[in-house]
């Protein structure tokens, strides 16, 4: 197992939000946990991002690395988790180059981060049109394909992606999604959440179903896509 | 009021612009990473002057002093100037890690408060070291004055004013070429993210701390070259003074700190002669002690005006991940 999390719990103050959630990824898989507003999605992935502290019952192990104990952005510049947050946000202050070059802060494979940049060029060609321009002025589109760049320069094992179909035309989703399937393909695993059911169970290979923050179901894409429940809640009958 | 008359107090405000503009850079930079104001700012500018009063004295030890002395003057300074600014940052280090890391969750009150004992641990601890009295620092280049068409210029003012622009150049430099800067920059848009992209964001903050410290030090020592008299209580009427100059810039921008703390400057000195020109045109008796009551009325003015400052940000909403 690439990624194993047991017994995840998190609390916002007096509010419990995740109540015990049990979660394994395999390397190179593409995984994605669906369910409704609210039901704990983002906390998942900032809990795994290390952003939030989670409960003292909890154990996370990353590719045998006990997860807890790194810092948020050990997590990232050791651990090699990248996250694409919800809301994308990109330091709207900085250029689209400086977006990925901060990515890269701790990096020290200097060949290597040009040859990354290159590619994210590559994957995503408006964004080196673009790349003295402030992130703050890119369109929405633009927007989540930086946030995805910037995640791929700052760790590529696993890349969490909080809902990039967000606010994207049905033509650029597409184009986004197909992305992702390189990016997954050239070995990143993804860990994906989306409030768009359908989409996410089409593009994964398991899911897991959240219900206000118990898990509810799991297992694989096909299955879940047939699953009456899941059929009627969140696949629009 | 003459050509020359105005030159010579423009000289003046330049250099006292100076010294704010130094401080008021470190509650900005602070201010613009972290959303807090350090307001033990000003002691660590007092403790920069008397770090520099040390070193200086250690320096002029080694070398000796008048025509015997092994090095000139000013490579004296140099290097008083540069050791000292590295010793204060690490007092900004501690400051931050024992004062602000601790409360980075904690309501904003607790922190500005912290700043407040701070101040006051500083100031106490010093009365403890160095008995309470004042002290003089050293003067350690030859004072040469220069008559430039009847505007009296010292090397020393040249000097002051230099080293400050440098230093800003160098801090401007820095903030927008280092990958260190960017981080910084990045941290005042969002600081919740900085993590996520896998930067240290305790590193930036210690280091922003240490700069602004290290800026404070070398305003301290600049300050004693200027008014060679040091006391435990210093950096209190400037700092708060200097503060003004971090909010007139507008909370958190750079630039505007520079800007405001050398306007600040010239409001306060130029107050003094408007209030002569205003004694002799109405036949009053106006004190040049009332210059702090006008000149800060004139900034009152100018925030009401600018309520944000001269380049801040209407809005900054500081969103949580
Ligand atoms: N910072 C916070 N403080 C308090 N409660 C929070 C906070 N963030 C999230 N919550 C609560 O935790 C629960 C789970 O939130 P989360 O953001 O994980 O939902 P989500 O599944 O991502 O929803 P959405 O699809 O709307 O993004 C919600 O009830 C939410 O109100
Ligand atoms: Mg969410």
């Amino acid at each position: 197992m690439m990624l194993t999390i047991k017994n995840l719990y998190v609390d916002y103050g007096k509010i419990r939000a995740l109540h015990g959630i049990d979660l394994e990824i395999e390397e190179g898989e593409i995984i994605t946990i669906i369910g409704a507003n609210g039901a704990g999605k983002s906390t998942t992935l900032r809990a795994i991002s290390r952003m939030i502290p989670v409960g003292p019952e909890t154990r996370m192990t990353f590719m045998g690395q006990d997860l807890l104990k790194f810092a948020p952005d050990k997590v990232v510049s050791r651990l090699g988790i990248s996250h694409v947050p919800e809301g994308r946000r990109l330091f709207g202050n900085l250029t689209v180059m400086e977006n990925l070059k901060l990515a890269c802060f701790a990096r020290k494979d200097t060949q290597q981060i040009q040859k990354d940049i290159k590619r994210v060029f590559s994957i995503f060609p408006r964004l080196e049109e673009r790349s003295t321009q402030k992130a703050g002025t890119l369109s929405g589109g633009e927007q989540q394909m930086l946030a995805i760049g910037r995640a791929f320069m700052s760790g590529r094992k696993i890349m969490l992606l909080d809902e990039p179909s967000m606010g994207l035309a049905p033509l650029l989703m597409v184009s986004v999604f197909d992305a992702l399937k390189e990016i997954n393909r050239e070995g990143t695993t993804i860990l994906l959440v989306e409030q768009n059911a359908r989409l996410a169970l089409q593009f994964a290979q398991r899911g897991y179903v959240l219900e206000n923050g118990h898990l509810a179901l799991s297992g694989k894409s096909e299955d879940l896509l047939a699953d009456p429940e899941v059929k009627k809640a969140y696949l629009g009958g | 009021m003459s050509f020359t008359f105005l030159m010579q107090n423009l000289v003046n405000a330049l250099q006292w612009g100076s010294f704010y503009a130094l401080i008021a850079l470190g509650y900005s930079m602070v201010y613009s990473i972290l959303m807090l104001f350090n307001f033990a700012h000003g002691d660590i500018f007092m403790v920069g002057a008397y770090i520099g009063l040390g070193v200086a004295t250690l320096l002029l030890a080694l070398v000796g002093t008048g025509a015997g002395a092994m090095l000139p003057g000013w490579v004296v300074l140099v290097f008083t100037i540069l050791i000292s600014m590295f010793l204060t940052a690490f007092v900004g280090l501690i400051v931050e890690r024992v004062g602000y890391r601790p409360l980075r969750e904690a309501p904003r009150a607790s922190a500005a408060i912290t700043g407040l004992m701070i101040g006051i641990i500083l100031e106490t601890s010093n009365i403890i070291l160095m008995g309470g009295q004042r002290v003089k620092f050293p003067q350690l280049i030859e004072s040469v004055t220069y008559n430039i068409g009847g505007v009296f210029v010292t090397n020393m003012k040249i000097m002051i004013v230099l080293v400050s622009l440098g230093l800003m150049l160098a801090l401007h430099l820095f903030v927008t070429r280092s990958k260190w800067g960017m981080a910084m920059r990045a941290m005042a848009f969002d600081y919740v993210v900085v993590p996520l992209v896998g930067v240290p964001l305790n590193t930036i903050a210690a280091m922003t701390f240490a700069i602004g410290s290290a800026l404070a030090a070398a305003a301290g020592i600049l300050f004693g070259l200027a008014y060679p008299v040091l006391d435990p209580f210093m950096g209190v009427s400037l700092g708060w003074k200097a503060f003004v100059a971090a909010i007139l810039g507008g909370r958190g921008s750079i630039m505007g700190a520079c800007l405001a703390g050398f306007m600040l400057g010239f409001i306060e000195i130029m107050t003094v002669p408007a209030i002569q020109i205003v004694n002799r045109l109405f036949n009053l008796n106006l004190g040049s002690n009332l210059r702090d009551l006008i000149a800060y009325s004139i900034v009152l003015l100018i925030l009401i005006f600018r309520p944000h400052g001269l380049f801040g940000e209407p809005y900054s909403a500081k969103l949580r991940l």
